[in-house]
């Protein structure tokens, strides 16, 4: 049967990863290419990255990271980050990308989706949101979590899978940087609402939370995080047995 | 040397960076003299199995490939690649593919539980269950990528795994010299290189 799937996530800035990095026998922390080969590794499903520049120059060196990142590591690679055109898709799958995310663009432009999707296949577009509860509704926000949209945002994933996104990711915004678990209630709500992979980010602060969150959602596939594996708080080859030891399947 | 076919479908990158990874001589070509020269040939493609098909008939290479899988050479095909192997696609229609293999090609929808989601995406383990040489370095149980949403019946003929994804799904296939995997070896780790140096050795 299908594994639940352990998603490490770089966010990728004039070729460095930001945040500081600790790990035994990793001598450049920093390094996006050695960072991603330490996690491939170390049992990483999936690599997402997430290109933080804004100047032209910086994008064309995250573009050659990600190929050298591309021709070295054989797990599955997304990128987001700045994906606002096709052109945008484009210039990331050339360089060995598999799956591309889009949060601020699909705002900006739902029919980005549908485009990419005819294009490239529903499989490649991946749709990232980051929510929060206003007054007690699910809102999605944009720029980074900075601009409440008003849009609600159950009916908005479900408009965007509609549409051809093949696999979500839900960021909750209440719970990001917590580290008091992922947000089972808002997780639960878009499992019922659509019918593609679901991936849970924020709130991850310890193993306990990745096993509570496969047993209290069974529908989602994976669990995403950044912190907890950069610190080395939990590597993800504890965490895997730990999921192991409580009858969650994952690949070991 | 691999020749990977190149008929305008899917992304070859990765593939092309894996069998260098493992030391492999690689060359994607549309060139049916080239493809003749080669020892071995990769069949990549993603996307809908109609579209693959024509685009392949529209080069002529569906010929070059036949004859040479009819000569004996080592042909893989890859996801898509595999799928168009077989002998009936049912996606958006129906369509002839290459015939090479014995099996039709159908959706998941319907046939799996509903609760599962489609495509089928992300890493599921092999239950080997044929005579092969592709899957020598490969053991059971070992976890590979998958994303697909259409999957091969039928094909007992040359079924050597399946994976579970509430029925069994047809993963990897091979009949002498004309193989398939329908997950992505270039992206299944360690395992997904290990298939590929079988195939090089086959």
């Amino acid at each position: 049967m299908i594994r639940k799937r352990i998603i490490p996530c770089l966010d990728v800035k004039n070729g460095r990863v930001v945040k500081g990095v600790k790990f035994e026998g990793l001598n450049d922390v920093s390094s996006p290419v050695e960072l991603a080969r330490y996690y491939s590794d170390n049992g990483a499903d999936e690599l997402v990255f997430y290109d933080i520049t804004a100047s032209f120059e910086e994008r064309a060196l995250f573009t050659d990271i990600l190929r050298e990142v591309a021709s070295t590591i054989f797990v599955p690679l997304t990128v987001g980050g700045g994906i606002n055109t096709i052109e945008d898709f484009d210039r990331v799958l050339k360089c060995g990308a598999d799956k591309v995310s889009v949060n601020s663009g699909a705002i900006k432009n739902p029919g980005l989706i549908s485009e990419a999707a005819k294009k490239y296949g529903n499989q490649c577009v991946v749709l990232s949101v980051d929510v929060k509860r206003v007054d007690g509704r699910f809102t999605v926000f944009a720029k980074g979590g900075r601009e409440n949209t008003g849009i609600e945002a159950i009916q908005w994933i479900k408009d965007c899978v509609a549409r051809g996104a093949g696999e979500v990711v839900v960021n909750s915004i209440d719970t990001d940087g917590v580290k008091e678990g992922f947000d089972l209630e808002m997780l639960q709500a878009v499992c019922q609402a659509v019918n593609v992979p679901v991936i849970a980010s924020g709130g991850a602060g310890c193993k306990e939370d990745f096993v509570e969150l496969f047993n209290k959602v069974p529908k989602i596939s994976a669990g995403l995080a950044a912190s907890i594996f950069h610190f080395g708080e939990v590597t993800i080859d504890e965490l895997k047995r730990e999921l192991d030891d409580n009858n969650i399947l994952v690949r070991l | 040397m691999i020749g990977i076919i190149d008929y305008g479908v899917g992304n070859l990158f990765s593939l092309e960076s894996s069998l260098k990874y493992i030391g492999a001589e690689t060359v994607i070509t549309s060139d049916p003299k080239l493809i003749e020269k080669c020892d071995r040939i990769i069949l990549p493609g993603v996307g809908a199995f109609g579209d693959a098909i024509d685009k392949l008939r529209g080069t002529g290479l569906d010929k070059v490939v036949i004859e040479e899988a009819g000569r004996g050479k080592p042909l893989m095909g890859i996801c898509l690649g595999m799928q168009i192997l077989f002998e009936k696609g049912y996606e958006y229609g129906v369509h002839q593919g290459l015939g090479l293999l014995k099996g039709d090609v159908v959706s998941m929808e319907g046939r799996i539980p509903y609760e599962l989601n489609i495509p089928h995406m992300g890493w599921n383990s092999l239950n080997i269950c044929g005579e092969n040489t592709l899957l020598k370095n490969t053991k059971d149980g070992d976890c590979v990528y998958f994303v697909h949403s259409y999957y091969v019946t039928d094909c007992s003929d040359s079924l050597i795994a399946t994976s579970d994804y509430g029925i069994p799904i047809t993963a990897a296939v091979q009949k002498g010299n004309v193989m398939g995997c329908q997950f992505h070896p270039e992206k299944s780790g360690k395992i997904g290189l290990d298939i590929l140096k079988a195939f090089q050795e086959v």
